[in-house]
């Protein structure tokens, strides 16, 4: 009798040649890759899944003639036939839950359970916005005790936190900077961005209504002081600079360029997308940041639920706070906790630049962020962003000899590690390497960007992998590496093994559908 | 720490594969005076899953749940019944944990749901394309506004005076910035809406007139007789919905001839949550408006192989291709509360949200009837869906404060939405949902009783 | 009638004070599969060097520049249903705008076909 898997095989080790395509299926699914068609197909316009009373044709209207007569056309499944449609759905999709999500700049880093379970408690979810504050003291603790901390942890004196996301936040910044500008008669129209930025960065400047300029990066990946120097004047209101940058990089003059732009009458905001390198370990306050947002869905781990929803609150220098968005969370002398809105800040906030959205921000990532704080603590915050950077620099030195690293040269990378396409051969691009890391079982990593690098590739493994997972992620990218470098062109068809091969976006484009229309009607 | 998997051995050996001595060198691009040497002061220690549990539970129930009172609340966020399986879908790891689908050859489950929810908002709102959603109601709004100028090359925005005055706010913050001119006013305590002074407003200069449908007291509007004079002058009409709910029994927007449909979709799927994440809806009546709309687009298209599929698209409209040129700098927007959203709107299908809608004004109506007969208590309004507006003849405000330490969440105070109007002080919105139980209306009754009853004693 | 080009790729037509324009098929080759091009309305006026018309590919959105000052009269209406008309064939069909010209001395700093066919040997 032979010992079972005699072969030694586990998960991890290649099998040999290529992987036969197998016959033609009649469902066109395979094993466990279902198809699964869109409700609009699947679905009637009278079935439900929930249990409603009939209407009741007697009872009284007072609709007052805005009757709706014209069918909705909204399909209806039962609920063993919902659970069935999304989940199968959820299988096409990559989650961090599955595994490695190495896409820099986002921060895909576990998400504990626990901070789902605290959202749901009824306090927080069930809970109206508009509900007296003496019914909502828990709520409005959870916002002050966040914002205190988030003011610990950057080393600034003020917050705002109903912006709803990451832009959102930096809109928020960049609103404060003009009205205190405007409060001293001073109309500046222009602000400074490295080229290196984040593409909300100019997209808020340009919404605010500033004129948006580039400030050039030096050969290390940095800001260029000197240029940036040479531009200030009475014309800029301020610069919008990430740290850690989009590079990966710490940038080591910020200090510099925050007393330079001060001296020049601008205000510094700091694009904190990339603040978890540095959490715990660094207070951006103590480098002359004016206004930063913070991504609770990156640095404090709120899930990102495919796109959203994120919350961005804003810390602020003394020179910006009296002029913070409504509302916000004042403890007051007997320990009970007030909101502040229009009714009440007349007198005290009046300098405050308004309102920045319907209700008092994203309390759902509240809970969740405090949670996260609460559970790392000071010692755990502080060995996040230490790990962070530990798995970043691994991931940068294993792959260094495979991929061309621009900046490596300069020193460590912080918590995430930037590659170009430079030796790759055949005519092959970053994209393809992308779709070949998918066929390994890996989300590729972030692509093209920054801009200032040909073909970036911008990995971040994140402080939530071990170092077994980040070794085969190395192994997986070095394969896929070398395949590029040598021109293999099965790399320009890839993926092969994922739900969809390559989508033609060019049509997506051209001819927009963009909702369902029943093909019988068409 | 629970959520580290790097051991300090593991530690040891990547410093060494990195060749740094330890994990103060790979800091080195800091600046001394700006390193931390321990852990920072004024925060705890980490702590263990049972114990912060057990804190967070200390504050929740520093709270009055919605659930555990006689609840009226609405203007903007409304309490229904969400079903169990919303929830368990929407906690699905592939789902949860998904990041935005810029890779479709793996995320074709996030972007077909993405494609129902935009068809779904789309035939609910009457219009032809809806994004994949915004923010919340109000800041979707502005963007509105925002791209109404853009397309008409026109900047002055009338708003009705029916517009919740939150939105207002947003609006007039964002206004004050892009040099825009906002109309608004503060609405009249009048049974129906005044169409005609709406109207009055509307000029050659005008690039859009803002409708709220149901409006902030309640009201239903005539959509139908505002779109024809603003789209005579060159002006586009933006209906605002904050609850989807109603255009199960009232007509669409968009067959009213809104051109742009936007609004707050909380009510299905997503719960109060204090106020967020809440889910931005955002739909264009006229398909040639698509390359104006801010926010991410999902559209189908085909694989190599010819198998339908999804992606992201028309992108060039978006910061991280157009950068200061974009239509908006929205990155991140609602995704999972989309999908809240969208779930839920499966399981009701056309006949349960038509079920829906009318069990909610039936009982909206029951509301109001008993209401009516509190001394003192006066409903405005002629028409509504699911709140209404009554006066109470006092300060709403202290009645509100005053119910709620009886378990009583009355409504929201029309003093409180609106502080600086006098004439308002006595307004109460009452919004009534299938969550409300007969019994809930009667102690909303009785305790208005006794508290009207006390005011008018003393 | 003669033609022009541009160092941004664009080229023009020129016959006596009205002018045809569009980006040549060096442009639209660098660019790759064109999905949507946002032409000025008639009516217009332009100024050589700036902003005129937007081109984009799924992933980049190019302005285009006038290559002179004038008043335009028409966009192409074929590009609205079909961009990929740029592609196949840039330099005829896939014309962008037609304008009339205000300084015909505004053509002396442009290249003739020889000149930019050189110039992108160049690039």
């Amino acid at each position: 009798m032979s010992a079972p898997n005699a072969s030694g095989w586990k998960p991890g080790i290649p099998t040999a040649g290529d992987t036969p395509a197998g016959p033609a299926t009649a469902t066109g699914n395979r094993a466990l890759m279902l198809e699964e068609p869109l409700i609009f197909e699947l679905a009637g316009n009278d079935t439900t899944g929930v249990d409603m009373p009939e209407p009741d044709n007697a009872a009284p209207n007072r609709l007052g003639g805005r009757e709706r007569s014209a069918p909705i056309g909204l399909p209806g499944l039962s609920e063993p036939e919902t659970v069935r449609h999304y989940t199968r759905l959820s299988r096409q999709n990559y989650a961090i839950d599955l595994g490695l999500f190495p896409l820099g700049s986002c921060t895909m880093k576990h998400n504990p359970r626990l901070n789902e379970k605290v959202a749901r408690m009824p306090g927080f979810l069930d809970c109206h916005p508009l509900t007296p504050t003496q019914s909502a003291q828990g709520a409005l603790e959870v916002i002050h005790q966040l914002g205190e901390w988030l003011k610990t942890l950057t080393g600034m004196p003020a917050v705002a936190m109903s912006p709803k996301a990451g832009a959102h936040g930096e809109l928020c910044g960049i609103l404060a900077i003009r009205a205190a500008l405007e409060a001293r008669g001073d109309a500046r129209k222009v602000i400074l961005c490295p080229e290196s930025a984040h593409g909300t960065n100019p997209a808020t400047a340009a919404f605010a209504g500033y004129e948006v300029e580039d400030i050039p990066a030096n050969a290390n990946g940095r800001v260029d002081l000197a240029a940036l120097e040479a531009r200030l004047g009475p014309d800029v209101a301020g610069v919008m600079i990430t740290n850690p940058n989009t590079c990966g990089l710490f940038e080591p003059d910020f200090r510099k360029i925050a007393d330079a732009v001060h001296a020049a009458g601008g205000f510094v905001y700091c694009d904190g997308a990339n603040f978890n390198a540095i959490v715990g370990r660094v207070r951006p306050g103590d480098l002359g940041v004016d206004a930063m947002h913070i991504n609770l869905h990156k640095t404090f781990s709120t899930p990102h639920g495919g796109g959203g929803p994120g919350s961005g609150p804003v810390v602020f220098s003394e020179a910006l706070a009296p002029y913070a968005p409504l509302p916000f969370v004042e403890q007051l002398g007997d320990g009970s906790f007030h909101l502040v809105e229009e009714e009440t800040a007349g007198e005290h906030h009046a300098k405050s630049f308004g309102r920045m959205t319907a209700f008092n921000g994203q309390m759902g990532m509240f809970t969740r962020a405090l949670t996260y704080i609460l559970s790392h603590g000071a010692d755990g915050l502080r060995q996040v962003a230490e790990d962070a950077v530990l798995n970043a620099n691994y991931v940068l030195r294993s792959l260094e000899d495979v991929l061309h690293a621009p900046f490596a040269h300069s020193g460590p990378c912080m918590h995430e590690a930037l590659f170009g396409d430079k030796n790759f051969t055949g005519g092959l691009s970053t994209l393809d390497l992308a779709k070949g890391l998918i066929d390994e079982g890996y989300h590729p990593m972030t692509m093209y960007f920054p801009l200032v690098v040909h073909g970036a590739m911008l990995v971040e493994p994140t402080e939530t992998e071990s170092k077994a997972a980040l070794d085969q992620f190395i192994m997986a990218l070095r394969s896929v590496a070398e395949r590029a470098n040598a021109g293999d062109p099965t790399l320009k068809t890839a993926p092969h093994f994922a739900p969809r091969r390559r989508l033609d976006e060019t049509q997506a484009a051209r001819k927009p559908l963009l909702a369902w229309s029943d093909p019988a009607l068409v | 720490m629970r959520y580290l998997p790097l051991t300090d051995t593991d530690r040891t050996e990547m410093l060494a594969r990195i060749g740094a001595p330890d994990v103060d060198a790979l800091f080195v691009d800091v600046p001394e005076v700006a390193r931390l040497d321990g852990p920072i002061h004024g925060l705890p220690m980490h702590a263990s899953e049972m114990a912060v549990e057990q804190h967070m539970r200390r504050l929740s129930d520093k709270n009055l749940a919605a659930g555990d009172a006689a609840f009226f609340l609405g203007a903007g966020a409304y309490r229904h019944h969400v079903p169990a399986s919303v929830d368990h879908i929407i906690q699905r790891g592939e789902f949860l944990t998904a990041y935005t689908p810029y890779q479709p050859e793996i995320a074709q489950g996030t972007l077909q749901m993405l494609f129902e929810f935009q068809s779904q908002v789309a035939r609910l709102y009457g219009c032809a394309v809806a994004n994949a959603s915004m923010y919340d109601g109000s800041t979707a709004c502005w963007e509105a506004i925002s791209m109404a100028g853009r397309v008409t090359r026109k900047s002055r925005a009338v708003l009705a005076d029916g517009l919740h005055p939150h939105y207002v706010s947003v609006v007039d913050t964002m206004a004050k910035f892009t040099g825009d001119t906002i109309l608004s006013a503060t609405p009249k305590l009048d049974a129906g809406c005044d169409e005609d002074a709406l109207i009055a407003q509307i000029d050659d200069q005008t690039s859009c007139v803002v409708v709220q449908y149901p409006d902030i007291l309640g009201r239903l509007p005539d959509l139908a007789k505002i779109a024809e004079v603003a789209q005579a002058k060159g002006a586009l009409l933006i209906a605002v919905n904050t609850e989807p709910v109603a255009l199960g029994a009232i007509a669409s927007p968009g067959e009213l001839g809104a051109d742009i449909v936007v609004g707050e979709g909380q009510a299905l799927g997503v719960g109060l949550q204090f106020g967020g994440p809440y889910l931005g809806l955002f739909a264009v009546r006229n398909p040639k408006h698509v390359r104006q709309m801010p926010g991410r687009l999902c559209g189908e298209t085909v694989d190599a192989e010819g198998k339908r599929g999804f992606v992201l698209t028309l992108s060039t409209r978006e910061q991280h291709i157009r950068r200061e040129k974009a239509t908006s700098n929205i990155c991140t927007n609602s995704g999972l509360c989309a999908l809240a959203f969208s779930v839920h709107m499966t399981l009701l299908g056309e006949k349960g949200l038509r079920a829906l809608a009318m069990e909610n004004h039936r009982l909206a109506c029951l509301a109001a009837d008993r209401l009516a007969t509190v001394p003192g208590v006066t409903v405005i309004n002629d028409s509504y869906f699911n709140e209404f507006t009554v006066t109470l003849g006092t300060d709403a405000r202290d009645v509100v404060r005053k119910l709620s330490d009886d378990g009583v969440l009355a409504g929201v105070s029309l003093g409180r939405l609106y502080p600086d109007a006098d004439g308002l002080a006595n307004g109460l919105l009452v919004a009534v949902t299938e969550t409300t139980s007969e019994d809930d209306i009667e102690m909303l009754a009785s305790a208005l009783e006794e508290a009207l009853g006390v005011e008018v004693s003393a | 009638m003669a033609r022009y080009f541009t160092e941004d790729h664009e080229w023009i037509d020129v016959d006596g004070d009205t002018a045809t324009v569009g980006i040549t098929d060096y442009a639209q080759g660098q660019l790759g599969d064109i999905v949507f091009v946002e032409l000025p309305d008639a009516g217009a006026k332009v100024a050589k060097g700036k902003d005129a018309a937007v081109v984009e590919s799924v992933k980049a959105a190019s302005d285009v520049y006038a290559p002179i000052t004038g008043e335009v009269t028409e966009g192409n209406p074929a590009l609205e249903d079909d961009p990929a008309l740029v592609n196949s064939d840039p330099e005829d069909g896939g014309w962008f705008f037609k304008l009339t010209i205000a300084d015909t001395g505004e053509l002396d700093g442009l290249m003739d076909e020889a000149a930019y066919k050189s110039f992108c040997d160049g690039l």
